[in-house]
């Protein structure tokens, strides 16, 4: 029955492999991290998830040493890294833009780090060896970085990385570069490069779905902080805020206020002469009390007849179809002239489907569908 | 994060110092009051005064400015001309010979060339003049103004001549009417390339000038072989000090043409977003 | 119609004023001094095939004999070798110090190293005379020092010629090195740091070989004119310096010897076409590089 699920920071007694207390760090009057806490355990895959400038990539470049905090501390295994320069450290970072060396091969490239250790020539021969069957670039040893593509640089950028077995590896949007479908190969190849190491990944990325697809955590972040930090399906089904709520993934908003109906449940006032929302929140509300209710559109079901039995009921006429194949998007203009999407899965083939422009619909979901913020 | 260390700023500082420093004595000395050059003795613009007296200066300055117009003039005409050829040419007979010929000028020493020419000018029986001095400098200037354009012409986007054609214009409108107005600033630096070196030359200029044509650099050169004399730091102040106002005028010019560019592009984006 | 006017008249113009007048001097070369005018013979006065019977290579044999000759080939080619490697040590630094300045000031600093391109040289070797003399500004501030008694002969002399060269070429060989570095994804540099290397190894090992074209093509924008330099040594070297730029200049316009001149012309040229191909091909691989 019981599974061991990871999930290293639900556990008090473990140790963060790294810990950030406090840091700000200031370019001039700038501040590009504003008193940030933050622990990541080991063999975790996280990441850092924001706009670009909300920096995510500052986090990253402190983590390597290539900057240090203006004040606060960062513990690498218990242990304070600031002031330690970056060839110092067992820290390794995949760059953005792979910083292969064109001058080298690829196996000497893979090398560098491992020369720069004077390892026995051998123990670095067996370990590019390795290396290059993990990311599968045997054939593409004695190549020098321009003669490969893009798919195969970024493995040497990830095997070059992973060579000296740093015990944290920082990954700077290293799929930023690749194409959509190819990218979506390379996430799970990553996933499994990450599990088979053990090496614990800190990865940075604009690409929400990405973040989702690869990591154990996500760090939102914005405009220097931490919004939310929580596992992908959290942050998707239970986002604290309404930065998290619209930055992953579609959200409708209803902006409101509340009046307490017992049990957890709520009453949203969002406009003149429309029924209240009803909803649920663990987190408790005032009376009147401002807030928003946030819902997915793949939550909202559509008909062209009343439902009866859900708490909350909308009626509106359809805008706009996005047909996308597997899903279509419905925009849906309600009387108070706000515009609602709604998701469904085609199940059916398009001809059998009923409803089209101009339709009069209902819209529906259960109290439990969405969740109710207060920022 | 790119950061300046001390021993960058120091190698910056020196280096710079290096570069300046010799022409900055020239300028402070220019207007020394004792004919001692290496001795200060109070400000006076007097050599100024005596350098306008000197007609033989006056004449030879005119000489190199006439020359150097019609050379930079001519080898601009000639030298985009040929860029043109090398990049859009296509194929012809003796190509390869041709492009060699544009490129060796350029890493030609002067004295073969002076030397080269001097012997044409002799073996077809030519007065050596103003002409002949017209005629050297065109011919290793134009090479500097086609190695000029044609780098402007070889990121130029081939498709806006191709889509001149296609809207009816011939070859020679496409040229006048696109690509000219594109590269004209490529042409206009190589004029003022061409220019500069002509003002400049003294070697070739020493082979193939007459009695009655001595350019400036000639008139200088013997006089500097005697030494230094506060009558050249003068002149070589006035020198320094077109340039100098030149190249301000130019960056000044090139600059704002670019800020202007910068701020059409976000008026346009506000208007449009 | 046009394209073959567009073609012809830089081809003619080129042809005529830059490859004949070589012809002529291979030619003049092969002749014999005479007491005439023109000074040589023969002359296609003489008909062609008497003037080929008449050609051989005496001049150039006579360039062999007179240790003259070879010396001031010799001497050119060190006096360019080491001042181009002087003028490397001062411009590598200046240009690493121009990449790494801050993005507002590269433009500045871009015009001043331009600048001197645009004043006459004949001023900027001149400018030292005064430097460089036995009273010169030099002399004056080591004395004012302390750091001599007696002034130091400086002009006239190889030390003034490789100042001179350094002084003048330096542009030379900032703006490829420059150009070089400034392409440098500073990202390399923090990779290798990354990788375990200090700040010294990363430049040895990835700014130093990844800025090599930009060094190559400094070295021969230097050594190339270097070699053949007129004004430098007759301005600012001694009865010693030994150049053949300034050897060919007095054997023209003073022992009015044309065949030995031009014999001293065309070895100069055959001794540069070395250093010209290779350049062309490291110029040529960076141009496909860079595709």
């Amino acid at each position: 029955m019981s599974q061991t699920v990871f999930a290293p920071w639900a556990d008090p007694d473990q140790k963060p492999l790294i810990r950030f207390e406090n840091v700000t760090k200031k370019f001039g009057e700038f501040v590009a991290i504003d008193d940030l806490s933050l622990d990541i355990y080991e063999q975790e895959f996280f990441a850092l998830l924001g706009p670009s400038g909300c920096g995510k990539t500052t986090m990253m470049r402190m983590l390597a040493g290539f900057e240090n905090p203006t004040s606060g501390r960062m513990l690498l295994a218990g242990q304070d890294i600031a002031g330690v320069p970056p060839n110092k450290r067992a820290v390794n970072m995949m760059f953005q833009s792979y910083a292969l060396f064109p001058h080298l091969s690829i196996w000497d490239n893979i090398a560098f780090g491992l020369r720069r250790d004077n390892k026995p020539k051998d123990e670095i021969n067996a370990r590019v060896e390795e290396m290059l069957k993990l990311t599968r670039l045997e054939k593409f040893a004695r190549r020098k970085p321009h003669q490969i593509s893009g798919g195969q640089r970024q493995r040497v950028a990830l095997a070059r990385s992973l060579a000296k077995a740093p015990k944290l590896l920082l990954l700077d949007e290293p799929m930023g570069a690749l194409d959509k479908k190819l990218r979506q190969d390379t996430q799970f190849e990553l996933m499994d490069i990450q599990e088979t190491t053990g090496t614990t990944f800190v990865i940075v990325t604009h690409d929400q779905e990405e973040a989702m697809t690869v990591a154990s955590r996500v760090a939102v972040m914005d405009e220097g902080r931490i919004i939310q930090v929580a596992t992908p399906a959290d942050i998707y089904e239970a986002p604290n805020s309404i930065y998290v709520a619209d930055f992953i993934g579609d959200v409708n908003l209803f902006n409101g206020t509340t009046s307490p109906e017992g049990d957890d449940r709520y009453a949203v006032h969002w406009a003149e002469g429309h029924p209240p929302l009803i909803a649920t929140s663990a987190q408790p509300f005032s009376d009147g009390q401002s807030s928003h209710f946030a819902i997915r559109p793949e939550k909202i079901a559509i008909s062209t007849e009343r439902p009866t039995e859900t708490a909350n009921v909308l009626q509106g006429k359809v805008l706009d179809i996005a047909y996308l194949g597997n899903i279509s998007t419905y925009h849906v203009a309600l009387p108070s002239g706000q515009i609602i999407k709604a998701q469904t899965a085609n199940t059916r083939r398009i001809s059998r489907r009923a409803i089209t422009w101009e339709d009069p619909v209902w819209l529906s979901w259960n109290a439990t569908a969405g969740v109710l913020l207060d920022r | 994060m790119k950061r300046l260390s001390w021993f960058n700023v120091t190698s910056l500082t020196l280096g710079f110092a290096f570069l300046y420093l010799p022409m900055v004595l020239l300028v402070i000395y220019s207007f020394n009051a004792s004919k001692l050059v290496t001795v200060w003795a109070g400000f006076s613009p007097r050599w100024y005064g005596e350098l306008m007296q000197n007609e033989a200066f006056l004449d030879a300055a005119l000489v190199t400015l006439k020359v150097a117009v019609a050379s930079s003039t001519l080898a601009t005409i000639l030298g985009t001309m040929a860029a043109y050829v090398l990049v859009r040419g296509g194929r012809f007979m003796g190509r390869t010979l041709f492009s060699g010929m544009i490129y060796a000028p350029l890493v030609m020493p002067e004295v073969i060339t002076g030397l080269s020419l001097l012997l044409l000018f002799i073996g077809i029986g030519m007065d050596r003049g103003v002409l002949t001095i017209v005629l050297a400098h065109t011919t290793f200037s134009m090479c500097y103004v086609s190695v000029v354009v044609s780098s402007r012409l070889m990121t130029f986007d081939r498709s806006l001549e191709e889509a001149a054609l296609d809207l009816g214009s011939s070859p020679w409108t496409a040229f006048r009417l696109i690509t000219l107005p594109i590269i004209a600033p490529a042409v206009i630096s190589g004029w003022l390339l061409a220019f500069t070196l002509s003002l400049d030359d003294l070697v070739i200029a020493s082979f193939v000038s007459g009695p009655s044509s001595t350019t400036l650099p000639i008139k200088i050169f013997s006089a500097v072989r005697l030494g230094v004399s506060p009558e050249i730091n003068a002149l070589s102040t006035l020198m320094i000090g077109i340039v100098t106002i030149g190249v301000i005028i130019a960056s000044l010019i090139s600059k704002r043409n670019s800020l202007r560019a910068q701020n059409d592009a976000q008026a346009a984006e506000r208007a449009t977003g | 119609m046009r394209r073959f006017a567009l073609i012809a008249v830089p081809y003619l113009w080129l042809l005529f004023l830059f490859l004949v007048p070589f012809l002529i001097v291979f030619k003049i070369s092969l002749s014999d001094l005479a007491l005439a005018i023109p000074p040589y013979a023969p002359t296609f006065k003489d008909g062609i095939a008497e003037m080929l019977r008449q050609f051989d290579f005496e001049n150039f044999v006579f360039l062999t004999v007179d240790d003259l000759y070879w010396k001031a080939y010799l001497s050119s080619l060190q006096i360019a070798f080491f001042s181009t490697l002087i003028t490397l040590m001062v411009g590598y630094p200046m240009a690493y110090g121009m990449a790494r300045a801050p993005e507002e000031w590269r433009a500045t600093l871009m015009m001043l190293v331009i600048l001197p391109f645009w004043t006459s040289f004949l001023i900027r070797v001149y400018a030292w005379i005064g430097i460089l003399s036995n009273d010169g500004f030099l002399n004056q501030l080591l004395m004012w020092i302390g750091l001599i008694n007696e002034p130091l002969t400086i002009l006239n002399t190889n030390i003034a010629v490789y100042i001179g060269i350094v002084y003048t070429y330096l542009p030379f060989m900032i703006l490829p090195i420059y150009a070089a570095l400034d392409r440098l994804d500073e990202s390399l540099n923090e990779a290798a740091e990354d990788l375990g290397c200090s700040r010294m190894q990363a430049f040895w090992l990835v700014t130093i070989p990844l800025s090599k074209n930009g060094i190559i093509a400094g070295c021969f924008l230097v050594f190339i004119p270097a070699l053949g330099e007129f004004v430098i040594p007759s301005l600012l070297g001694g009865s010693g310096t030994l150049m053949i730029g300034k050897i060919l200049f007095e054997e023209f316009f003073n022992n009015r010897d044309w065949p030995v001149a031009s014999a001293v012309a065309v070895v100069l040229l055959l001794i540069l076409i070395i250093p010209i191909v290779l350049f062309q091909r490291n110029q040529q691989r960076q141009a496909e590089a860079e595709q």
